[in-house]
């Protein structure tokens, strides 16, 4: 699903880019939290799989092409938060020594493939995780069901920006039909291959696997006169903390995505209103002509500009939004935490 | 003597995230300038051990000082002096060495130590040179002998200036002339050196002390010479000395380097 | 673990681009395609400048056509698109050749191709003149934060192992007559993906111990790597030019 340049209008692409980049910072900053010196590289790790698992492409109707994501399986792996830098890492490097998705486009794919299936996909393994039983192995089904419901959401957040802002004059409701259809297939080939992957890890070191901490049975040492000691606690005390924030942060995500869908189904009208009016297109084709040479020129918009920019708008505010809330709660449970051991 | 130990370990217990538990509760000091050999078959947790001394392994019970430094898992500051004070060589020096040229992988280390500039090219020469490594600085590491790798390795870690080496296993895979040449290496430096190795009259010829790592516990500690003529305890503990080879038959070795005499008589636990 | 230096797009050569340092590159490749973005579909001829100006750099890198061609397989899935958008398009039809196609869907569909071709090329060209360590540091002269050049250099080191282990893992089954024939398979070839994923990571896992061993917290020491020979000036020719062929088709058409 990668966006090449020109594929979305200029307003469009910078909306997409400062949700990046936004996302992106909120995810350096959390992720002090998820990496220790240890982790990095297992993030570099984790960033080669997903380079390695997109490259596996699956033909999609509409004439645009589909692959695994990967963003469900880093998010078990890592955690949500180095998930997010893991898959715009690859996506950086994919743009710049791979030509795979446009410079300009990078804030989009980022939003996309990095952004919606960690959240979505973390949304719903955390989900998965609070209701099974606690163990190891639970992690398995549970980074399943948040892969099979990530590949989707990704399409559909891909139509919204589409409907937003796309250079082309598409039936939308066509488009979500192509991609939703594909896409859900997609969905359950990520779902066992993540599965099938984070089992092998889990069995093996589930040390490497962040959707496991806080799963293991405590830790009880031996000294040498045979007797058991308990081991001092480690970093798993803090993990609920952790738990319910990244619920909270998930929803708020999820919250962004209906709000998009929102705006596709007001969207939605005039294009079903455009293809009816099937004569009448020809008229509305030569406004927009006189409209291009006069105000937005350079940009070329199509789609309609008070539409785009209230979708657009939409999205920065309630992004802005989610942030604020998210970091209220975030210092506040700072301050409850305060007693547990920090490092 | 109310000088500070180099190496200060009092009940290490620890277990693997897979849940293999690798060591029982490990008491252990190293005065400075002491010479010791870590002995021990395979699987007694001697590198398990070993990654505690500086700090790559943490959390489990008990306490490791170094030099009166307690390492402690997540603390940054003090884990990066414990890595300038406790040096460690690998078995595998291509583990080691994944610079480009032997002298950006000696500059290594004393580059995350913050030194630039003509200081950092000093330590490097001087570190390749006590080695006598200084002819290879601009070649490829993975162009050289093994035996050269190994000398290489040694030497990204003394550019580091170490008060405390440890090396895991230094002659395995070496040639005779190699382990030659590194025995008079390893003479030449003013540390204190604990080695970790199989090879028994390796440790007699260089370390005055020697201890038996065995089931995660110590079993063993004293003067090497001791320690080799124990035939039964050795057997106990799957060691066994070369074919031919009779402990007895040399001096071996009295004090470590600097004058530290030891004065620890064996003990079996 | 590798160094990491060449990568599937790279070519080693010696020209003027290939003296250009990493960073400067990078802001030229993002000025011309935002440049190239900005520019309305309909101005075709500035979009013939554009190639003419990409054709300039590639002649002086020394990339051969069939070079940049064979790796402009990536763009596939959107010429595809490219192509059936004049046919699914709503709006005004057209007739091209007996066939009846939206105007609209023919405009779209060019602009997608003009611009994501652009595009592609340039960044084939990068890359081509770029190795992975230089790209990675002059990300971090760019203020990229350090978090994410430090993984991004260790997934490049990491592609190589993964590259090398998958190797031997695929001998290893093949030697043992396996052969990926069907969707059952999946689960062998996903079982040894986790197989594959800890046993890349504990072959680098020995090697990042060894260089906590030495003090490394994070940053690389920046070191002097190839390249950069070229004065950073000169990059800004490529924007500029395109600048230039932008306005004139303004103007002139």
């Amino acid at each position: 699903m990668h966006v090449p340049d020109g594929f979305l209008d200029a307003s469009t692409s910078l909306a997409t880019g400062a949700v990046a980049v936004t996302a992106v910072g909120v995810a350096l900053r959390k992720a002090r939290d998820e990496l220790d010196e240890r982790t990095a590289p297992l993030a570099g790790l984790t960033a080669a799989f997903v380079f390695a698992v997109q490259m596996l492409n699956f033909p999609v109707g509409v004439g645009t092409s589909g692959h695994l994501m990967g963003g469900a399986l880093a998010a078990a792996l890592v955690g949500p938060w180095t998930a997010v830098l893991c898959v715009s890492v690859v996506l950086i490097v994919q743009a710049l020594l791979f030509a795979d998705g446009g410079l300009t486009a990078l804030g989009t794919n980022i939003t996309l493939m990095a952004v919606v299936t960690v959240a979505v996909g973390w949304f719903f393994t955390a989900a998965v995780l609070a209701v099974v039983a606690r163990r190891p192995a639970s992690v398995v089904p549970a980074s399943a069901v948040g892969a099979l419901l990530s590949v989707p959401a990704a399409a559909l957040a891909f139509v919204v920006l589409f409907a937003i802002g796309g250079e082309a004059n598409l039936s939308i409701g066509a488009l979500t039909v192509g991609m939703l259809g594909w896409h859900l297939l997609i969905g359950f080939g990520e779902a066992v291959i993540t599965a099938l992957t984070v089992s092998a890890v889990v069995a093996v070191r589930p040390d490497l696997v962040h959707a496991a901490r806080g799963l293991r049975p405590a830790l009880r040492l031996k000294d040498a006169d045979g007797a058991l000691v308990d081991a001092p606690a480690g970093r798993e005390t803090v993990q609920p903390r952790h738990g319910t924030r990244n619920l909270l942060v998930g929803g708020g995500i999820v919250a962004l995505c209906l709000a998009g869908v929102v705006t596709f189904f007001a969207n939605g009208n005039p294009d079903g209103l455009e293809y009816v009016a099937g004569e009448q297109g020809f008229l509305v084709t030569a406004r927009d002509h006189l409209f291009d040479d006069q105000a937005l020129a350079d940009y070329g918009e199509v789609g309609g500009i008070p539409v785009g920019v209230a979708g657009v708008l939409g999205v920065v505010l309630t992004v802005g939004l989610g942030w604020l809330v998210f970091r209220a709660v975030s210092r506040r449970s700072d301050r409850s935490g305060a007693g547990v051991q920090s490092h | 003597m109310a000088v500070t130990p180099s190496l200060d370990v009092r009940g290490l217990a620890y277990a693997y995230p897979d849940g293999h538990q690798a060591l029982f509760g490990v008491d252990l000091v190293v005065e400075r300038g002491e010479r010791v050999a870590l002995l021990g078959p395979n699987g007694a947790g001697k590198t398990t051990l070993v990654l505690h001394l500086n700090g790559i392994l943490a959390g489990g019970a008990g306490t490791v000082r170094v030099g009166g430094l307690e390492v402690r898992e997540h603390d940054r500051d003090t884990l990066r002096e414990i890595r300038r004070r406790v040096g460690i060589v690998f078995q595998d020096p291509d583990d080691q060495l994944f610079m480009p040229t032997v002298r950006d992988d000696v500059a290594f280390g004393p580059a995350n130590l913050g030194l630039r500039g003509p200081e950092l090219d000093a330590r490097v020469d001087a570190a390749l040179q006590a080695v006598g490594m200084a002819g290879v600085a601009d070649r490829p590491p993975h162009h050289l002998s093994f035996g050269q790798r190994r000398r290489v390795a040694v030497a990204t870690v003394l550019a580091m200036e170490p008060d405390v080496l440890v090396l895991d296993e230094p002659t395995s895979n070496l040639d005779p002339a190699s382990r030659r040449e590194l025995a008079e290496v390893l003479e030449s430096i003013d540390v204190t050196l604990l080695v970790v190795t199989h090879d028994l009259p390796y440790a007699l010829e260089l370390c005055e002390r020697s201890i038996v790592l065995s089931g995660g516990t110590i079993v063993a500690d004293g003067p090497t010479p001791d320690v080799l003529a124990d035939a039964a305890m050795l057997r106990e503990h799957r060691l066994e000395l070369p074919y031919g080879f009779d402990p007895r038959s040399v001096p071996g070795r009295q004090t470590g380097y600097g004058g530290g005499r030891s004065t620890r008589t064996a003990a079996r636990r | 673990m590798g160094s990491g230096h060449s990568h599937l797009l790279f070519r080693h050569g010696d020209s003027l681009v290939h003296r250009l340092p990493a960073h400067a590159k990078v802001l030229a490749l993002l000025g011309f395609v935002m440049v190239v973005v900005a520019t309305p579909r309909e101005r075709y001829w500035a979009f013939a400048g554009y190639a003419v100006l990409l054709a300039g750099v590639a002649a002086v890198a020394k990339i051969p056509p069939g070079f940049v061609a064979r790796r402009m397989v990536v763009e596939i899935p959107f010429v595809a698109f490219a192509v059936l958008m004049p046919v699914v398009s709503s709006g005004g039809r057209v007739d091209v050749l007996g066939v009846s196609l939206s105007e609209d869907g023919l405009l779209s569909g060019w602009n997608l191709l003009a611009k994501g071709t652009l595009g592609v090329i340039a960044s084939i060209l990068l890359a081509a003149t770029t190795d992975a360590r230089a790209l990675l540091l002059g990300l971090q002269r760019l203020r990229l934060p350090a978090r994410l050049v430090e993984i991004a250099a260790f997934m490049v080191r990491y592609l190589d192992v993964v590259a090398g282990e998958m190797q031997r893992m695929r001998v290893a089954r093949e030697s043992r007559a396996f052969e990926a024939r069907h969707l059952g398979h999946l689960r062998v070839v996903a079982q040894g993906a986790g197989a594959l994923f800890v046993r890349t990571y504990e072959r680098g896992e020995r090697v990042h111990l060894a260089m906590l061993s030495r003090g490394y917290a994070g940053a690389m020491p920046l070191e002097s790597g190839p390249g950069g020979a070229a004065p950073s000036g000169l990059a800004v020719v490529l924007p500029a030019a395109a600048l230039v062929v932008a306005w004139a088709a303004a103007v002139w058409l």
